[in-house]
């Protein structure tokens, strides 16, 4: 189940504020009707100072619900209107320690129901504006309505995109083929094409050295690595450069010595390296005997 | 067992003290391939042919090479539906139902992705299936009929055996996801026109991790995973031989206490109803009452959503599940319960109440003590609950503006 946080769990199973107030002078309704949430929030506002004297919910929802709207009460009683406007649903989360991602909705609606609430002893009307869709990037509790209208307006194409203009995908990627879907469906309603290869890193495209360059890098790995070898009295010297071979002459101590294969190999390391494609180092008598 | 009291059988079960028993020297001493000649794997190969026996006389198939050994119900439900598909190209149509587990759901939803045509049969109030609907529907354009037997959430039967039959006399092969009938209800597959059966072993006492789709002979098919010749060939890769002979047991125990889950676990569950509906107003039965399982009951309580519902029977120790949107992550309250055209303020509520043969009448009356106070706390923190009873016309007194 749900990895809730102990204060989760505190205004869970001993909710603060529960029930309506009863002279309350602002009410506030909000919900989602699909998501199976919904929350009356009632305060008492002092009409001099405007502030916030009681305030208390009523909740259909989820533990998390209930948590939100416990700890949305606890928030605002004292403040004035104007500073319990400030409180942001994050607010709510950091007040109950942090909630799970799919649970990040109760804490918006408690945030909604208290602008509604306000709205309501300002005489406003207040109207909801953010839509809420399933939740695709659970990492990042980003849902398919928030990628879909981001996609929309920037003319995004890729998973990568996406993942940089909304976080989605960014995480353990699992959602990646959610996020393909969205894409495709409104790359082909914009009538443009979804690129499907743009979130792949590109192959790195190396330029072709010529022949005089690439012998040149050759030389400049065989000496980075002279002066080990020379601190040992060996040395090594370039013979021949065949395509994918390079023939070399140990001398001095490496010449004869039992190690001389594995010291070939570590020039070979190198110059792969510097070169950047595979090169096969093999000493020189080699050659003479291909030969 | 633990000191809590378990209600939820249908989402997984205790594994039988028994089954432990018979599966445990397969992790030691008998750890040989079923596949070998030498006697380390002869041992296995015999211990498994005994529980493909097991399997064979709890689902009542009439021949034990019918069985095929899967990793669980969602493979088997999988391997199935792609067989019908592979096998016969030319058919690019399923008929399913709106009800079924996402093991068939998910997948089919992606099949009309790729340009499949799927039928989904819609319910009833209750849950039931339009039979009409159903024949229209049946034509040499569809591969596949596949159907559960029984409902996961509300334990609600379906005539699985009459639709099989129509069916075959429509030409068209039938699966039926069994995950939740088999163990609970007898079934003799030789005497219906079922040609494909998946079956769950963690539902009926034995661990996680094994299934089995039941292929009755001559049906065409074409295997998921292919490689070894294990499972004749229709399902390559090693044995999962400690789980089979588990599975075999607990099949073997299923069929001794058949009539157990017959009466003694369908009294626990009416008792457990009764006294639910007897004693909180505003609740009711949902599915098909006089035709489910015996051991599943599904109870709507309006107005309070089922999360909170679960979180305080948890902390007593009681363990159900709920068709709540929030126990799922999802959005959406259970598609079940939207199916039947439960109103959200009572699909939010659905709370089910699952039993196995190892729940006692003890049990039944700690919970029916447990549930009237809780769902009495949490109606006091309900907006469309009032001092005693729903508020009226809650649509009207509670309306918030919805996102």
């Amino acid at each position: 189940m749900w990895d809730y946080s102990d204060k989760v769990k505190d205004h869970f199973f001993s909710p603060r504020n529960a029930g309506a107030v009863a002279d309350a002078n602002a009410v506030g309704d909000v919900g989602s009707l699909s998501c199976g949430d919904a929350l009356r929030l009632s305060l008492k506002v002092d009409p001099q100072s405007q502030v916030i004297k009681d305030a208390g919910f009523q909740t259909f929802g989820c533990g998390s619900a209930i948590a939100s709207s416990s700890a949305l009460t606890e928030i605002i009683k004292g403040m004035t209107l104007d500073q319990a406007l400030t409180v942001t649903n994050q607010d709510i989360a950091d007040f109950l320690d942090g909630l799970p991602p799919e649970k990040m909705h109760c804490s918006v609606m408690g945030r909604e129901a208290l602008q509604a609430a306000v709205a309501n002893y300002r005489g406003e009307v207040w109207k909801d504006d953010h839509a809420e869709g399933a939740m695709v990037c659970k990492c990042f509790a980003v849902d398919a309505v928030l990628i879909e209208e981001t996609i929309r307006a920037n003319g995004l194409s890729s998973v990568e995109e996406v993942t940089n203009y909304t976080k989605a995908g960014g995480g353990c990627s699992a959602c990646h083929e959610g996020v393909e879907e969205i894409l495709t469906r409104v790359c082909k309603d914009q009538g443009r094409a979804f690129n499907a290869t743009a979130s792949a890193p590109a192959p790195a495209v190396r330029p072709k050295l010529g022949t005089l360059a690439r012998i040149r890098r050759i030389e400049g790995a065989i000496e980075a690595i002279r002066p080990n070898l020379q601190r040992d009295r060996g040395d090594v010297e370039l013979v021949e450069v065949d395509g994918k071979t390079v023939y070399v002459n140990m001398t001095g101590a490496c010449a004869g010595c039992q190690m001389a294969s594995v010291t070939i190999e570590g020039i070979q390391q190198r110059i792969i390296e510097d070169l950047g494609e595979f090169v096969r180092v093999l000493p020189a008598a080699a050659m003479r005997a291909r030969a | 067992m633990t000191d809590g009291i378990y209600l939820d059988n249908n989402a997984t079960t205790m594994v039988s003290p028994e089954v432990v028993q018979a599966m445990l020297p397969y992790f030691t001493e008998q750890f040989g391939n079923p596949s070998s000649l030498h006697q380390y794997g002869n041992r296995v190969g015999q211990a498994i042919k005994q529980a493909r026996q097991q399997v064979q006389a709890l689902l009542g198939a009439e021949h034990d090479s019918e069985i095929i050994f899967t990793s669980c119900g969602t493979e088997s439900d999988s391997t199935a539906i792609l067989s019908a598909l592979k096998a016969q190209p030319e058919r690019k149509e399923i008929i399913t139902t709106v009800v079924e587990h996402p093991a068939i759901l998910a997948l089919c939803e992606q099949l009309e992705k790729e340009g499949y045509k799927i039928h989904r049969l819609k319910v009833n109030g209750k849950g039931r299936l339009d039979m009409q609907e159903y024949m229209d529907l049946l034509s040499e354009r569809v591969a596949l009929v596949t159907v559960m037997w029984a409902n996961n959430e509300s334990g609600t039967l379906f005539p699985v055996e009459e639709m099989a039959d129509l069916a075959r006399s429509a030409g068209v092969m039938f699966h039926t996801d069994a995950v939740q009938a088999v163990g609970k209800i007898p079934i003799d597959l030789k005497d219906t026109s079922i040609d494909m059966l998946s079956l769950s072993g963690h539902k009926l006492h034995a661990p996680k991790g094994i299934g089995v789709l039941y292929l009755r002979r001559n049906t065409r098919f074409r295997p998921l995973l292919r490689g070894g010749h294990q499972e004749r060939g229709r399902r390559a890769g090693t044995e999962n031989s400690a789980s089979i002979v588990a599975l075999g047991k607990a099949c073997e125990l299923a069929l001794q206490h058949m009539d157990t889950e017959k009466r003694t676990v369908r009294q626990l569950r009416d008792r457990l109803e009764q006294g639910i509906l007897a004693a909180v107003p505003h609740c009711f039965v949902t599915g098909d009452v006089t035709n489910r399982l015996p051991n599943t009951c599904n109870i709507a309580f309006e107005y309070i959503e089922g999360e909170s519902i679960l979180l305080l029977l948890n902390k007593l120790g009681i363990a159900a599940s709920s068709g709540s949107a929030c126990t799922s992550g999802s959005l959406e309250p259970s598609h079940v319960m939207r199916a039947m055209g439960i109103p959200y303020t009572a699909a939010h509520g659905t709370v089910r109440f699952s039993f196995s043969r190892y729940n006692t009448m003890e049990e039944v009356e700690t919970v029916i003590r447990a549930v009237p106070p809780i769902v009495a706390q949490l109606r006091k923190l309900s907006p469309y609950w009032g001092e005693n009873g729903p508020i009226t016309d809650p649509e009207l007194a509670f309306a918030p503006a919805y996102a």
